[in-house]
């Protein structure tokens, strides 16, 4: 098996493929998913999977992937429980969120229990691809929907609880202004451009405000994140 | 003799109730929806006929109610039943029964009650129970010691049941919990202590008529060890039933809620499979379906009227079958809507993200509009498959960004005879003080930026994302 390999740093010279590990209660799903992976890209491997919380933190546990596919509702509190129960145990591993949902409940409290980023199941394959190598390299992951969240989460609206951590609980402008353009479809490159920023700055705010999004007690991000738990 | 006329008393006020009761269903039928609203927990017309006042009662509303639905002023009801009462205390038995059997009104109609009916109502009960004594004692039939007894043992029965009804409409307000006590605290059990010992002394009073005071005494320990004993000997058996109760609520509660699942996902998923399956040929269309149905599907389990809305604030749920009516009036929802129709005209994902909130005024629909309209635009001409929708609410403007990765055209190349752009969305703006940045060039996409200045800055919190 491949994980008798030994694990080097995701940024290492050539570029080995990334490991995915894919957790989703449909197994249609997952082999769609598998299927994309290994026939259009060498740049993905994917080393396992899971159908239910339990399985998924054994197998991440045994397999010790790159980078964690997750999908946000399973049975047995879904994809949040598996970052409680396997983010202690293996803080390298990064994970992305994967869900056909997009309510705000359910992307912020993935986010908030420790997900680099968020994307939809409605995403091209390229894409994913794209998502799922740059959050192996560090990098924070929005989608459109996400960044609307946060840029509404972060608002200043009149009678808004006061601030109590400037640190954490405000977007600098940059931040916001990437977030804008995240917004409005754009990709990291045009982002960049537009900003006259590097990308690497870009990805620098990026993961700034997720940062900021996983760690600040700004009222609508942690009653999104406890909303969902009551369901 | 009596207990006869007591027998024919009760049926005679039960069979006139149900000729009323019968004749309002009637009425109910011809103009369905009439009374329904403002009983929303009775399911059908015609199950519950009678209701006991919830308003305006004086002991537990059961004149009130026979009132209503004989459509006679509550008054006389109270009279009738103080006079029934002075024979040989049929009215009490009578009320005792209505009172029974009779459920509260769901709902409360909430009438105002004067001071002065309140004073008659009082009035009429003390001279039912007087009555009552009086006639019993005179004609020899009771004594005055079991007729105080009978007095103490009704009042202690009133208080309990008086609980028990507060009980029953505070579970309405509160939700869960049964029993008689209900969730009214410290009150409530010494109300409940005190009906539950006036009883207890009324019964030992007209069993030992004539006894000295330590033999009550010791009738009334007697009495109070016997109910302990029972007390502690059904204790599992009371905590088996509770738990069954609390169980079998859920369980209907969970079947009710599968089939209401059940009936949307025919309703809409499974007929859009259907029509998929038929449609399979043409990759467009199957599209179009499959967007519009994820669509509906997501305004249905996380929409603001939708499924998970109202599982997670526990709200009341319409009725199956109740059109659920969404009225457009702020600017999500309007861009949600305008995305959705052009997403089901041209077959394309439109992917809208709308950053703060605000009701719709006339300039804001003007700018709904122009939205529309550039997206439209890039539906048609882009040449690809999605397009980005952003807006964002600010306190000073509202912008909006229709955004596609598609061709890309030249502004200038624009034949004069295609007035979408210049008419559709320019001229819509500028009349209403706004402003259209366009960006484009030949194979890098477009992106239409719309501003319009805010009329009022009555900002509206989003109530959910």
């Amino acid at each position: 098996m491949s994980d008798s390999e030994t694990q080097s740093g995701p940024q290492s010279g050539a570029r080995r493929p990334v490991r995915v590990f894919l957790v989703d209660d449909h197994a249609l799903f997952r082999a769609g998913v598998r299927t994309e992976l290994d026939s259009l890209t060498d740049e993905v491997e994917v080393v396992g999977e899971a159908g239910t919380v339990g399985e998924a933190v054994a197998g991440i546990g045994h397999h010790k992937p790159d980078v964690v596919l997750l999908d946000v509702h399973m049975p047995d509190g879904g994809g949040a429980e598996v970052l409680r129960r396997s983010r202690p145990d293996h803080p390298e591993i990064t994970f992305l969120a994967l869900s056909v949902s997009d309510a705000a409940e359910d992307v912020i409290a993935v986010i908030r229990a420790g997900a680099r980023g968020y994307v939809t199941k409605t995403i091209s394959s390229q894409e994913l691809v794209r998502a799922v190598v740059r959050v192996s390299d560090g990098d924070a992951v929005f989608s459109p929907r996400l960044a609307g969240f946060v840029l509404d989460a972060f608002a200043d609206r009149p009678g808004a609880a006061p601030i109590s951590d400037p640190e954490l609980d405000l977007l600098t402008p940059r931040e916001r202004d990437v977030l804008r353009l995240l917004a409005r479809g754009y990709a990291y490159k045009e982002i960049a451009s537009e900003l006259f920023i590097s990308v690497k700055t870009v990805e620098t705010h990026v993961s700034s405000v997720l940062r900021k999004t996983q760690l600040s007690n700004r009222y609508e991000l942690s009653r999104w994140a406890s909303d969902r738990r009551l369901v | 003799m009596k207990r006869a006329r007591v027998r024919v008393t009760i049926l005679g006020v039960t069979v006139q109730v149900d000729e009323a009761a019968q004749r309002t269903a009637g009425q109910t039928e011809e103009g369905t929806g009439v009374v329904a609203p403002s009983r929303d927990n009775s399911p059908a017309v015609a199950e519950p006929k009678v209701f006991r006042r919830r308003s305006g009662r004086t002991i537990a509303g059961v004149a009130g109610g026979v009132a209503d639905h004989l459509g006679v002023d509550v008054l006389w009801v109270r009279a009738a039943f103080a006079v029934l009462a002075a024979l040989g205390g049929a009215g009490a038995v009578a009320y005792g029964l209505l009172w029974v059997f009779v459920p509260q009104a769901p709902a409360d109609a909430g009438e105002p009650v004067s001071t002065k009916e309140r004073q008659q109502a009082f009035g009429l009960v003390a001279l039912g129970i007087g009555l009552a004594v009086a006639v019993g004692t005179l004609s020899g039939y009771v004594s005055g010691w079991v007729a105080g007894g009978l007095a103490v043992t009704m009042v202690g029965a009133v208080v309990v049941w008086r609980e028990a009804d507060e009980s029953q409409r505070r579970r309405w307000r509160a939700g869960a919990r049964s029993g008689v006590l209900g969730g009214g605290g410290r009150g409530a059990l010494v109300r409940v202590l005190t009906g539950a010992a006036l009883v207890t002394t009324g019964i030992a009073v007209f069993l030992a008529p004539g006894v000295k005071l330590d033999q009550i005494q010791f009738a009334l320990l007697a009495v109070l060890a016997a109910l302990v004993g029972v007390a502690v000997l059904t204790v599992p058996w009371w905590l088996r039933m509770v738990r069954d109760l609390g169980e079998e609520r859920r369980a209907r509660i969970r079947t009710e809620e599968r089939a209401e699942i059940a009936a949307h996902l025919h309703d809409s998923v499974l007929q859009t499979l259907a029509l998929i399956q038929k449609q399979s040929e043409t990759p467009r269309e199957v599209q179009r379906l499959a967007r519009g149905q994820e669509r509906q599907l997501r305004g249905w389990l996380y929409g603001p009227a939708g499924y998970g809305a109202r599982v997670s604030s526990g709200g009341v749920k319409p009725a199956p079958g109740q059109p659920q009516v969404i009225v457009t009036s702020t600017l999500s929802e309007a861009v949600a809507r305008v995305s959705g129709e052009v997403e089901d005209s041209f077959a394309i994902k439109v992917q809208h993200v709308v950053v703060g909130d605000c009701e719709v005024d006339e300039k804001l629909a003007a700018l709904v509009q122009a939205t529309r309209e550039a997206t439209v635009n890039a539906a048609k001409h882009a040449g690809v498959g999605e397009v980005s929708v952003y807006a964002e609410v600010e306190p000073e403007q509202v912008s909006v960004f229709v955004r596609d990765r598609g061709r890309g055209f030249d502004p200038d190349g624009v034949s004069p005879d295609r007035h979408g752009l210049a008419g559709s969305i320019r001229g819509r703006m500028e009349r209403n003080g706004g402003e259209v940045r366009l960006r484009t060039a030949l194979g890098e996409g477009t992106e239409v930026g719309l501003t319009m200045p805010r009329a009022s800055v009555t900002r509206r919190t989003k109530e959910q994302a």
